[in-house]
């Protein structure tokens, strides 16, 4: 069953990354609808000048992504030149549009051999947004006038422009804002979270399709804080080198997407609820780029009933579930392989135990989204870092458990083994590991089940699996993409909880079934 | 009963001889220089209240703990020379609560040291080392220790104690958690068994009236030493030091 596990994963893996010379062109985005386009455009147009295009939607946020495209691990994104100069470069900003692209285009081919495309024709500033019924009460029109009212209002702001230096930081110490109350909030939250009042201020992009949804009011930035951000493709060494035709093929995109056309297709995919591939095979079409019929993304956002889409989209789900699957087996397995060794060893050496028990258990405590971004620069991306994060998650419950099972094991029954000439080889084999085996196999259960839950993260590196739609559906606030990948995920932790457990009883021999009823009933009559 | 009998004939009965035993947890002198000769197929029992040093200085035979000065010997030859797992797999061990493997069943529980020395019949063994104590293989062979009685249980651990042919049986308060009637049962088979088969013994018990009935020689311990070793009648003839005069005047006032 694991040799399967690895072997399904390997062969997907494979699909997507054939050998250098027929090699497909990995497309991917970052977590947000305009990125989704924009990278959908880049694919159909590939696809239409001959290449073969594997889609990465939606990966991590720009670090994620970056790594990824440094490393050749995806070939091509959109990117704005303001995120590479300040989030990439960590550079002074700049204001003038060319004078960035410029300082970036240098940069980033001198130290990274990365290649920014001519930008296709738009910036993407940071916008700051408000109620209409806010802005006329406090007669707000630029961020100096909202300076003066701050101390008033709480703001809801994405957790990456609340750390940005040229986020909130910047914004703040440039205009003088002070906020009542500052709240990190998703995307997909953010606007309900302004509508309903529960915040008053969010963060958002000068080509939002929210804006107009929402009647929201954009502030002025009168000050020129922001710098310019240009949209432009980006694109991986290896590309460079291998694949100069498909850098000319999206060159054909550079120039011709204007403010008003982006916005307009933010507005049909978010506030639409258009499909993506149907959103960019037109624009493409409009811009006669495209002539024949266009092959839409799997990424479908029509108003379809919870239920009905999920059947339209059976067979992307059905393989987001094996997928899933498979990387849960092959992590949770391989943590076997390690933990219960490295359990027994720790109990040949009680003093190690603690430190190493406690280094698991803080390993278990780095969030997973974290962890997951931490692994990229390391590994890549794709399923080998999901795998590698998904194991040292598993190793905490599997080595605990049987560390505690081995050394709590019937002291008496251990004692006379020893006594009669079991070696201790034999007492482990024999006695210890028998009667431990319940609390192992608990441990192991515990440990699927949190794979299973984190395994829907992986889909932000690139790994696939049901966390895909989740993914795909908070970048585009569409709670029924989500739902279609989340109540999978759910039904398949509380169906690997209940095999487990199944079979944790089926491999528990009746004696010790009833030593563990037993010692429970001395303890109820003990408390009692 | 020739049974038990056949099973320590392959055996042979053995002689031990402690000298000297010294034993310090931290500051806890749990044998202070404790001294005993058991003679070959003698059941010594050692005596005394906990704390007394009586389970140290079982273990001590068995290497379960190593002596901090003085000697064990067996037939002469220093425990010490012989390793550990080969030395405990020749003599039989009984601890209070049966110490059964939980998750084996009955034969295979008493199988345990016929199996590890690799003896071929190691479940005839078993089952003929179970019909010695008084249990019925074909009946209680295949339970769980769980299913069985506190005194079967104990009778299995004897059992297991014989079935290697063990040419010595050390007994740690082997009959101490069950009730009266159990009790005196389980004492009156042990002292059948033990007039068939003449098997050397260490009984550890802090039960005076139990020693009396089944050893040969009682040994009487006091703050890690031995106060006292004798035959029950001459014990009771003549204490040697006020502790075991007071010992025995609790016996006989119950």
């Amino acid at each position: 069953m694991f040799a399967l596990a690895f072997a399904g994963l390997a062969t997907t893996t494979a699909a997507q990354q054939t050998g250098s010379n027929d090699r497909r062109i990995v497309v991917a985005s970052k977590p947000f609808g305009e990125s989704f386009i924009l990278a959908e455009m880049f694919a159909q147009l590939l696809e239409a000048r001959g290449f073969g295009v594997t889609r990465r939607p939606g990966m991590g946020a720009t670090e994620v992504a970056f790594s990824a495209l440094r490393t050749n691990g995806i070939d091509v994104y959109p990117e704005y030149t303001g995120t590479g100069l300040i989030a990439i470069l960590h550079a002074a900003p700049e204001t003038d549009p060319s004078a960035v692209f410029g300082h970036v285009s240098k940069e980033f081919a001198s130290r990274f051999g990365v290649r920014w495309l001519p930008p296709l024709g738009f910036e993407n500033t940071y916008a700051i947004a408000v109620r209409r019924k806010t802005a006329e009460q406090y007669k707000l029109k630029s961020l100096s006038d909202l300076a003066l009212v701050s101390p008033n209002l709480s703001a809801g702001l994405t957790a990456d422009f609340i750390g940005r230096k040229d986020g909130l930081p910047g914004l703040q110490s440039a205009y003088g804002l002070k906020f009542k109350q500052v709240r990190p909030l998703a995307q997909a939250v953010k606007y309900q979270a302004l509508s309903s009042g529960a915040v008053d201020v969010i963060d958002g992009y000068s080509t939002d399709g929210f804006i107009a949804r929402y009647d929201l009011v954009v502030l002025t930035d009168d000050r020129r804080f922001f710098p310019p951000y240009e949209a432009a493709a980006l694109v991986s060494p290896r590309m460079q080198k291998e694949l100069p035709g498909a850098i000319a093929a999206l060159t054909e995109l550079s120039g011709r997407i204007d403010v008003a056309s982006m916005r307009k297709l933010n507005a049909r995919l978010e506030v639409g609820g258009e499909p993506v591939g149907q959103v960019a095979s037109s624009e493409l079409q409009a811009l006669g780029l495209l002539g024949g019929a266009a092959k839409p993304s799997q990424i479908s956002t029509g108003r379809q009933s919870l239920a009905s889409y999920m059947w339209s989209a059976r067979s992307s789900l059905w393989d987001a579930l094996v997928r899933h699957i498979l990387l849960v087996l092959a992590a949770v397995v391989t943590g076997v392989i390690v933990a219960v060794p490295l359990g027994l060893m720790l109990e040949q050496v009680p003093r190690a135990a603690e430190p190493v028990i406690r280094g698991a258990g803080v390993l278990q405590t780095i969030p997973s989204i974290a962890l997951l971004a931490f692994m990229v620069p390391l590994i890549g991306v794709g399923v080998w870092p999901a795998l590698v994060a998904l194991w040292l998650y598993s190793l905490y419950p599997i080595v605990r458990t049987t560390y505690s099972g081995v050394r709590d094991a019937d002291p008496q029954a251990v004692y006379t083994a020893r006594a009669l000439g079991m070696t201790p080889r034999q007492v482990l084999r024999y006695v210890r590991l028998p009667l431990a085996a319940p609390s192992i196999l608990a441990g192991v259960r515990t440990a699927a089940v949190i794979a299973v839950g984190t395994a829907t993260l992986a889909a932000f590196i690139g790994a696939g699996g049901l966390g895909e739609p989740i993914a795909t559906g908070l970048a585009l606030a569409d709670t029924r993409l989500i739902l279609s990948g989340a109540i999978p995920a759910a039904a398949l932790a509380l169906i690997v909880d209940a095999l487990l457990g199944m079979v944790e009883t089926a491999t528990t021999p009746a004696p010790l079934r009833h030593a563990k009823s037993e010692r429970s009933r001395e303890n109820t009559v003990r408390k009692g | 009963m020739a049974d038990a009998q056949r099973m320590t004939n392959d055996g042979h009965a053995i002689e031990l001889t402690l000298s000297g035993l010294t034993k310090t947890y931290g500051s806890h002198r749990a044998l202070d220089g404790a001294s005993l000769s058991v003679e070959a197929g003698e059941c010594v029992a050692v005596v005394g209240e906990s704390g007394s040093g009586k389970t140290t200085m079982l273990r001590c035979i068995n290497r379960m703990v190593d002596p901090d000065s003085g000697t064990v010997a067996i037939d002469g030859h220093d425990v010490r020379d012989t390793d550990a797992t080969t030395l405990r797999r020749s003599l039989g061990y009984v601890p209070q609560d049966g110490g059964l493997m939980p998750h084996w069943r009955i034969v295979r529980n008493v199988a345990l040291v016929p199996w590890l020395n690799g003896m071929r019949d190691a479940d005839e063994r078993a089952t003929n080392a179970l019909r010695v104590v008084g249990l019925d293989p074909d009946e209680l062979g295949s339970r769980w220790p769980h299913e069985l009685s506190g005194g079967q249980r104990q009778r299995v651990a004897i059992a297991r104690a014989l079935a290697a042919s063990q040419s010595c049986l050390l007994l740690d308060e082997p009959f101490g958690a069950l009730d009266a009637i159990t009790r005196s049962e389980l004492q009156r088979q042990f002292k059948k068994i033990r007039a068939e088969s003449r098997v050397t013994a260490v009984l550890v018990t802090h039960d005076l009236r139990e020693a009396m009935f089944l050893s040969d020689r009682i040994a009487v311990m006091h703050n890690g030493r031995i106060e006292q070793v004798a035959t029950p009648s001459d014990l009771r003839a003549t204490p040697a030091t006020p502790y075991v005069a007071e010992l025995l005047s609790h016996v006989s006032e119950q």
